[in-house]
């Protein structure tokens, strides 16, 4: 057994929420430079080298990349020997948040109610997925998640009958209609198989992975690829304006499922898809 | 690319020689808001009261801003995407709004209503919001404080870098942009449809 202190939690929780904010990992930075040496369009080279300066900028004077700096998602690897002291442990991720965002600048764009729709001003509740695992350590991943690009993802559940073929369609097919939403170059996260919301959180925890770390599994990396050429061809381009680079990677998880379904997730992110972690 | 400059407020000039591909810089004054405020100034018309800002040859930049950090004039401040204003934004064509910036498609009710009122559609870039924070020297909430990021700005801007993404004739570079570089997909049975 191993004790937390709740703090140690909250610290940690919001200064994640600021250097996720402020600091565009290099993994997205890399893809974007890579994305604007093969750029054909004028226009979306000149978006892309603007969204590289903004990163740049934003990470020299500690400003948001963006300023929807996201719902809070927060993923927890909790370790099953470790035990909470001094507090309760959702509570102490979301005063995370709470510091995280006031303290940082950071824009409050939670509701409290969704249809009565009134601003808790501190961008609480965070989401929380937590996972327990084998071990005496805390794992905490931030990825504030703008909804530009999440208002654009999408879920079916197909049947077995429509196989990969199908999945390929539906994952397309939501990124044309997502069009210039959600900010090309974006990063596409799908889930396929478990139940229906098992689905969707694969797709979000598919965002996690670096962008330019291969998937673990043989044959999505060929699924991978081969959806990302196809996204690509969609012409949708930089900021939607028409180009080469649609997306700067696809990434998919998938899980065991029923015999009778077939579900598929398609979260789309940004090219703002920000992650940070840290251990207790 | 050859970049125009424009001092605010729009002419009807203006409007009429911007074509949808045009780079532009934006300067002088212009507003803020986005869904919560448009949906009371819809609300206003309704109800048949003044709306407590006056659109005539006004442009609307959709944007929430971060709070201001100290020293600074406002904080990270992109574009949101327009196509959620879309069910206001006639009504407010018809008060006199000349231009819009923002990101994003759309609707063909709004590209009919923008060539009826003579209007034109800017798009910022999405997710720059420090690098356009730059741009913006003056902010001041002049409506609905109590909505936050979402309260109606006077914001003065400075070369602030835009695209004219849907022109006043109703040209779309969305869609020809798009066009211009889909290519035919095997497995699914349109071609970069713009949607």
């Amino acid at each position: 057994m191993r004790e937390i202190v709740a703090e140690q939690i909250t610290d940690l929780v919001a200064r994640l929420c600021q250097t996720a904010n402020t600091d565009l990992g290099n993994d997205v930075m890399n893809a974007l430079s890579k994305a604007y040496q093969t750029e054909e369009s004028p226009v979306g080279k000149d978006c892309l080298q603007r969204l590289i300066e903004n990163a740049k900028i934003a990470a020299a004077e500690s400003m948001p990349i963006c300023q929807d700096t996201g719902m809070a998602i927060v993923f927890v690897e909790y370790g099953q020997e470790v035990v909470i002291k001094d507090g309760d442990f959702a509570q102490a991720i979301h005063e995370g948040v709470r510091r995280g965002y006031t303290g940082g600048y950071l824009r409050g764009s939670m509701v409290q109610d969704p249809l009565q729709r009134v601003n808790t001003g501190d961008n609480t509740p965070a989401v929380i997925h937590t996972r327990i695992v084998s071990g005496e350590h805390l794992k905490i991943i931030v990825a504030p998640k703008g909804f530009g690009s999440e208002n654009m993802s999408r879920l079916k559940m197909l049947t077995p009958a429509e196989g990969i073929e199908g999945v390929k369609k539906f994952i397309i097919e939501t990124v044309s209609l997502a069009g210039a939403n959600p900010c090309p170059p974006i990063v596409v996260g799908v889930g396929i198989g478990g139940s229906m919301e098992m689905a969707a959180l694969l797709a979000k925890e598919a965002l996690l992975r670096e962008i330019g770390t291969p998937n673990s599994k043989q044959d999505l990396i060929n699924l991978e690829s081969e959806l990302l050429v196809s996204i690509n061809d969609l012409g949708i381009g930089p900021q939607g304006l028409g180009g080469r680079c649609t997306a700067l990677a696809v990434h998919v998880m998938t899980y065991p499922t029923h015999i009778a379904g077939l579900p598929v997730a398609v979260n789309i992110s940004c090219h703002v898809t920000r992650h940070k972690s840290g251990t207790i | 690319m050859a970049v125009i400059t424009i001092h605010f407020p729009l002419s009807q000039d203006d409007v009429a020689k911007l074509r949808a591909g045009d780079s532009v810089l934006l300067n002088g004054p212009l507003l803020s808001g986005r869904d919560a405020a448009h949906k009371r100034l819809i609300t206003c018309l309704k109800d048949g009261r003044p709306l407590p800002v006056d659109l005539r040859g006004e442009t609307i930049y959709y944007v929430g801003p971060c709070p201001t950090p100290p020293g600074r004039v406002i904080g990270s401040a992109g574009p949101t995407t327009s196509g959620r204003m879309d069910r206001y934004t006639p009504d407010l064509l018809g008060q006199g709004l000349r231009g819009m910036i923002g990101k994003g498609q759309r609707s063909q009710v709004v590209m009919d209503a923008m060539k009826q009122y003579s209007a034109v559609y800017f798009a910022a870039l999405g997710g720059a919001g420090a690098l356009i924070a730059r741009s913006i020297r003056g902010a001041k909430v002049i409506a609905y404080p109590d909505l936050g990021p979402e309260a109606i700005y006077r914001l003065e801007v400075v070369d602030f870098p835009v695209i004219v993404a849907i022109d006043a004739m109703g040209n779309d570079l969305y869609q020809f942009g798009r066009e211009e570089f889909a290519k035919k997909i095997p497995i699914i049975d349109f071609k970069g449809d713009a949607v």
